[in-house]
């Protein structure tokens, strides 16, 4: 077939999930997950998004669902515990608890305050619960669903814009996102059973909810996002929206440049030495990062968002300011 | 002070906790390793590795069971080794079911529980059956007596409390027993024994849906043959755990929120009364005390030398920023020694490469069984 020439393009591009409509911004959603595997800076991301999104006017929420607390530490902010707490200006922050959201379910559903206390004190019901696998994940979900409703079920319930919740990490893989449709399995019947389908459409609903990855630019954590995404899409049903690559460094060096310092880092000594090694592990560290990023473009069908590596002891509040200006 | 070799000798558990992403995986298989490169018959159980570190152990094609890691690697990739060095990946779901296999006084009893729905989910699902069931493997491991050292690394907890109480969530299926009575499809039971329970019973069962009551009474009933036995077997991992010749280490990262993971784990282990033996610090900076004289003339001293005054003062900009973090690590990290009362503190530094291969561990035990004066020397580049 001569006559036909073509260029074989570099990487394939990555096919779109197929969309029928267009997919609002991530923070034109009502709710936005933000995931990823421990220690790759998930809350620092998830403030991030949340100073971003109270900056451009929305009533924002982030959740935390660890009861670790890493939110309201970063604004240098007493423990919240179960209690939407206000931050700064249009930002809450709360910690979601799972027995409390328990007892906050259960007295949605009984009404009665009284019967509530006197259910939650027989031992026999907190056995059952305790032993129910996934009611804890379940009620968690439902309370970051509640806080989601423009119409509150919780009395004189604020409402929000937008719902961002830190979620746990990935080491039990997808588990507590895939809570409620397995949950919605075990339990066949009952109001239960339709609840739990209700958090399985939220949670599946690309219209109103997002999804963002955090990941490190490492070989590891890539792969790891790389089968994060995979599996949300197949076994929950979530198409991921974007990907956070966290920690990027600056390429401050280039190749000549490095091979100069490699030779002043062998022939010198003292300060000068010390400064080329460290020059060189930088240039060397930034250019395995490159590798891993174009990696993770190649391997996942979602945006990739790079954001720097800060150089800050602490990663406060200000340094999530930082990060907020370079989302996007 | 303090080598990993010092503070694991004369033990056989080592136990590698921390929060998740701080380089618990690495460190286990590392510490394995060197200890094994002395001369023992060393296992790791590790769970979910990732995939290039398990593939540098040729752990592939594993299932949950130990296997000896091929000696002709060590050699290929210029690694000593005088013991032997062994791997397994757990397989918590698989480690349940043979567990119940064991309890079970039948075959019937053991697949009444197998074929439940509810346990299905409590055996792969539930949060906290992962630690459970690799403290469960450690145990049975460390009972056949066929290796010298156990090195254990724990899944990546949410909580540094899930994977101490892991064996304390029995308790939840044991209360079960006495629940059994009352779920009987009759209902007659409730009515002897009050209505505080029927009251109970029957909102819950208008919660969850009737069928979801019916799972677990289920359930119930066919665990109760096997709770003494589960029991019995809880109250040997936990005296296991708290003996003298098993060591937990905490593993964690310069940073200020691993740090402070790591001082509340290590709160939680002198609570529970369990052996501590000292912590490793992953990924440090270490700081290039000694040259901090020099460094206000940097730029200019690199000018000269590189002939380059825009590269010199990127060189001179790039180490002021790696001082900072080194200075932040050593802060935390006395922080941490002080929290901790401990002079065991063992520092890796942040390495140029990703560690995902033979070569890449023994790297890591240089400084893992390095005095500390040694350490200090071979980040410096002087060793």
């Amino acid at each position: 077939m001569r006559g036909y020439s073509y260029e074989a393009p570099l990487f394939l591009p990555t096919p779109e999930i197929a969309r029928n409509q267009p997919i609002p911004e991530l923070l034109d959603k009502r709710l936005v997950i933000v995931t990823g595997k421990g220690g790759v800076g998930k809350t620092t991301v998830a403030v991030a998004l949340g100073l971003r999104a109270a900056g451009e006017g929305k009533r924002t929420i982030v959740c935390e669902v660890s009861s670790q607390e890493n939110a309201s530490r970063m604004f240098e902010h007493a423990s919240v515990g179960f209690h939407e707490v206000e931050m700064e200006e249009n930002l809450w922050s709360i910690s979601i608890d799972p027995d409390e959201s328990m007892r906050e379910y259960v007295l949605l559903q009984l009404k009665v305050r009284a019967m509530r206390d006197m259910l939650f004190r027989s031992r026999i019901f907190n056995y059952l619960a305790a032993a129910t696998p996934g009611l804890k994940e379940l009620v968690t979900i439902g309370k970051i669903w509640e806080l989601a409703q423009l119409d509150r079920k919780v009395k004189k319930g604020r409402k929000y814009d937008l719902v961002i919740v830190d979620a746990p990490a990935t080491g039990h893989g997808v588990g507590f996102l895939q809570t409620p449709r397995t949950f919605a399995s075990i339990a066949r019947v009952g109001p239960i059973h339709s609840q739990a389908q209700q958090l399985d459409r939220f949670i599946t609903d690309q219209e109103n909810t997002g999804t963002a990855i955090v990941a490190l630019p490492e070989e590891m954590p890539v792969n790891e996002t790389m089968a994060l995404e995979r599996d949300l899409r197949d076994e929950v049903g979530v198409a991921v929206d974007r990907v956070y690559l966290n920690g990027l460094y600056p390429e401050r060096f280039k190749k000549p440049e490095a091979e100069k310092l490699a030779q002043l880092a062998e022939s010198e000594d003292g300060a000068a030495k010390a400064a080329a090694r460290a020059a060189l592990s930088e240039y060397g560290r930034a250019k395995t990062q490159r590798t891993q990023l174009g990696r993770l473009k190649r391997g996942v069908e979602a945006p990739v968002k790079t954001l720097p590596f800060l150089f800050e002891p602490e990663l406060d509040v200000e340094a999530a300011r930082k990060l907020a200006g370079k989302l996007g | 002070m303090a080598s990993v070799g010092e503070v694991l000798e004369g033990k056989s558990i080592c136990i590698c906790a921390g929060s998740g992403g701080v380089g618990k995986t690495t460190t286990s298989a590392a510490i394995a390793l060197g200890m094994a490169a002395q001369g023992l018959k060393v296992c790791v159980l590790t769970i979910d590795p990732a995939k290039r570190l398990a593939d540098s152990l040729g752990l592939d094609e594993l299932g949950n069971e130990a296997r000896q890691v091929d000696p002709t690697l060590f050699e290929e990739q210029g690694v000593e080794m005088e013991g032997e060095l062994w791997a397994m990946m757990l397989d918590a779901k698989a480690t349940f079911d043979e567990l119940i296999a064991r309890q079970a006084p039948d075959e019937e009893s053991r697949d009444r529980v197998l074929d439940n729905r509810i346990y299905q989910q409590i055996s792969s699902a539930l949060a906290g059956s992962q630690e459970y069931m690799a403290m469960e493997k450690l145990f049975e491991l460390h009972t056949e007596g066929d290796f010298d050292l156990l090195v254990l690394d724990t899944p990546p907890t949410r909580n540094a409390l899930d994977f101490l109480e892991a064996p304390k969530r029995l308790t939840q299926f044991i209360e079960g027993k006495s629940l059994r009575v009352f779920m009987k499809p009759t209902g007659l039971a409730a009515k002897v024994t009050g209505r505080g329970v029927s009251v109970a019973l029957g909102v819950f069962k208008k919660l969850v849906g009737f069928d979801l009551l019916a799972d677990l009474a289920e359930f119930f009933n066919a665990f109760s043959s096997m709770v003494d036995g589960f029991q019995a077997r809880a109250r040997r991992v936990n005296k296991l755990l708290a003996d003298p010749e098993t060591c937990f280490l905490v593993v964690c990262g310069p940073q200020g929120e691993p740090i402070d993971e790591a001082v509340y784990f290590h709160r939680k282990l002198v609570e529970a009364k369990l052996p501590f033996g000292g912590v490793v610090v992953n990924k440090v900076h270490y700081p290039a005390d000694e040259l901090q004289a020099d460094v206000e003339d940097l730029p200019s001293a690199l000018a000269e030398k590189l002939g380059d005054p825009d590269l010199a003062k990127r060189v001179a900009a790039n180490f002021a920023d790696y001082q900072a973090l080194a200075e932040r690590d050593a802060r935390n990290i006395d922080h941490l020694a002080g929290e901790l009362r401990t002079s065991c503190v063992i520092r890796v530094p942040y390495l140029d490469e990703d560690v995902h291969d033979l070569t890449g561990l023994s790297q890591i035990d240089r400084y893992l069984f390095a005095t500390a004066e040694e350490r200090v020397e071979i980040a410096a580049g002087r060793a």
